[in-house]
């Protein structure tokens, strides 16, 4: 393992908007196959964190490499997808198919002055397949329901075939049976396609049971191992902070 | 009906520069209209007017006839549109401030111009009201470039033009130069509107771009077919307006839209989708 170098490799991050640090020390690797949770409260700087990720923002400290190469010499944008916390406030009356907002994710990967051909037909059909979809191509996208969308966009995210998919949390507006579903989608995509997965959410209850990892943040990691360790640590950290004795919630005897 | 436009030769130029704008103006109105940007046509519309009459103005009175007024008005909304992009480049958070600007600064210098160029003449009211016979060989010939230049534009930055229209963030995320694209976008926006003004005239320039749409997204699903429903609505609105606005005398901008309401009177009537 040791020689295997990560896909995302953040070291010392610091950034800040205007006066105050919202981004302090931060410092993490993402293993390629990994599911990643990303969580923490709102404000606590996630958001930020990936938009640095993704070169939309510039740090004040730090170093970000993405596949082994520093992120201001990236130049593989196409092997990253990324769904936005804003992906589901488009504008409903959009005329536009469920097959047309796909075919948005291969703009930049077919290039100028090109078309969509044959081949790229046949990938926003298996994109839509892969994510539940398929059925819908000619439907109009503002007649899905919340997580319905939510599933065209990660679609579109995943027909220019990314190897790394982040997603800022992308189940809010979705109801709570669907936002299950849709994990086990992502799960289903991690192990069969070997997709490296960022999933961003400000709820740590239901990720947990998905991810491979776990990375807490609150300004700077608080947390970063697997999601089993993270109840135990925590449970220790609020007993401690409200000063009950540590075996009157040990789980294990 | 349609024989007596054939016939003669200034109205065959104002039918086929009809048709010409009947194409191009839904064209880019789709995207206009999607994109929630509908005042543009009317912001650049009025700008294109202060090119005009500066243009009328520099004619009367420095008898300077090197640029046509029309020419100048096409001129002086090219540079419109590229203060436009640059505005809500600068107002990034309430990008739409910049169409109020314009608009003003539109209106404000065309009352200047116009009064200094002794006021309304007929010559002024063809490109208010739009006009069965102001259309020249030379217009039509300029009009077809302009809008041979605008299909390809169109055709070639097709996927570009419709994901920064959708989704502007994503579009810049995925690798497209956003940026150089409003821009194109917009210059060719200030070019159909300067074309169909030999139509329809400045005031009524925006309904020819916004109409058919609102009319077209009520039954199309797919942005493609929304784009062809709007053509097919505003080629049948000029048409029917230069007709009826020659017969009856009227300048073909009120006819034209008075049909483009009727169209949309029907797709409103009718169940949508
Ligand atoms: N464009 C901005 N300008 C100034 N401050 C910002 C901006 N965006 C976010 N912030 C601040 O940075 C902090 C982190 O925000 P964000 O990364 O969006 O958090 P999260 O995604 O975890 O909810 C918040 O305090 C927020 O107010
Ligand atoms: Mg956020």
């Amino acid at each position: 393992m040791n020689n295997l170098s990560p896909i995302l490799s953040v070291k010392d991050l610091h950034y800040k908007y205007e006066q105050q640090y919202v981004l302090e020390d931060v410092h993490f690797d993402i293993q390629k196959g990994a599911f990643v949770g990303l969580v923490g409260p709102n404000g606590s700087g996630k958001t930020t964190l990936i938009k640095l990720i993704l070169g939309l923002l510039r740090p004040q400290a730090g170093d970000i490499h993405l596949f082994g190469k520093p992120i201001q010499k990236f130049k593989a944008w196409n092997q990253i997808s990324f769904v936005s916390q804003k992906a589901n406030t488009f504008n409903r009356g959009f005329p536009a198919t469920v097959f047309e907002v796909v075919s948005m994710g291969l703009t930049g990967k077919i290039g100028y002055l090109r078309f969509l051909n044959k081949q790229h037909k046949n990938k926003i059909h298996e994109a839509l397949q892969s994510v539940g979809m398929e059925d819908y191509a000619n439907r109009n996208i503002g007649d899905l329901s919340g997580g319905q969308q939510q599933r065209v966009f990660i679609a579109r995210s995943l027909v220019s075939e990314p190897e790394l998919l982040i997603l800022d949390e992308p189940t809010v507006g979705v109801d709570t049976e669907n936002v299950e579903r849709f994990y086990h989608m992502l799960s289903d995509l991690n192990q069969e396609k070997g997709i490296t997965l960022l999933l961003v959410s400000h709820d740590i209850g239901t990720i947990t049971s998905y991810v491979t990892d776990l990375l807490c943040l609150n300004k700077t990691l608080h947390y970063h191992g697997n999601p089993g360790d993270f109840y135990q640590k925590s449970d220790q950290e609020l007993s401690t902070f409200y000063g009950h004795p540590m075996h009157s919630i040990s789980h294990d005897h | 009906m349609i024989e007596t436009f054939l016939e003669f030769e200034f109205l065959r130029n104002t039918l086929y520069t009809g048709l010409l704008v009947g194409l191009i103006a839904p064209l880019l109105g789709t995207f206009i209209v999607v994109r929630r940007l509908s005042l543009i046509a009317d912001g650049l519309s009025h700008v294109t007017l202060s090119g005009i009459a500066f243009g009328l103005f520099l004619e009367k009175k420095i008898a300077l006839i090197a640029i046509s007024p029309y020419y100048m008005g096409i001129g002086f909304s090219i540079i419109g549109a590229i203060i436009i992009e640059y505005l809500r480049s600068v107002y990034q958070s309430f990008q739409e401030i910049a169409i109020p600007i314009i608009l003003s600064v539109g209106v404000g210098l065309s009352v200047i111009f116009i009064s200094l160029a002794d006021g309304f003449n007929t010559d002024l009211y063809a490109y208010l009201f739009g006009s069965v016979a102001a259309v020249g060989r030379g217009d039509f010939y300029f009009i077809f470039m302009i809008s041979i230049f605008i299909v390809l534009a169109v055709i070639f930055f097709y996927k570009e033009l419709f994901a920064i229209s959708f989704d502007d963030e994503y579009a810049k995320v995925s690798g497209i130069h956003a940026k150089a694209i409003h821009l194109l976008f917009i210059i060719l926006t200030a070019l159909a509107i300067s074309a169909s003004i030999r139509i329809v005239g400045v005031l009524l320039v925006s309904a020819l771009m916004t109409l058919p749409v609102a009319a077209s997204i009520r039954i199309a699903k797919s942005f493609k077919k929304a784009i062809f429903l709007s053509i097919v609505f505003g080629e049948l609105a000029v048409l029917a307006g230069l007709v009826s606005g020659y017969y009856f005398e009227i300048p073909p901008g009120g006819t034209i839209v008075v049909s483009l309401a009727l169209i949309l009177g029907i797709t409103l009537f009718r169940k949508s989708r």
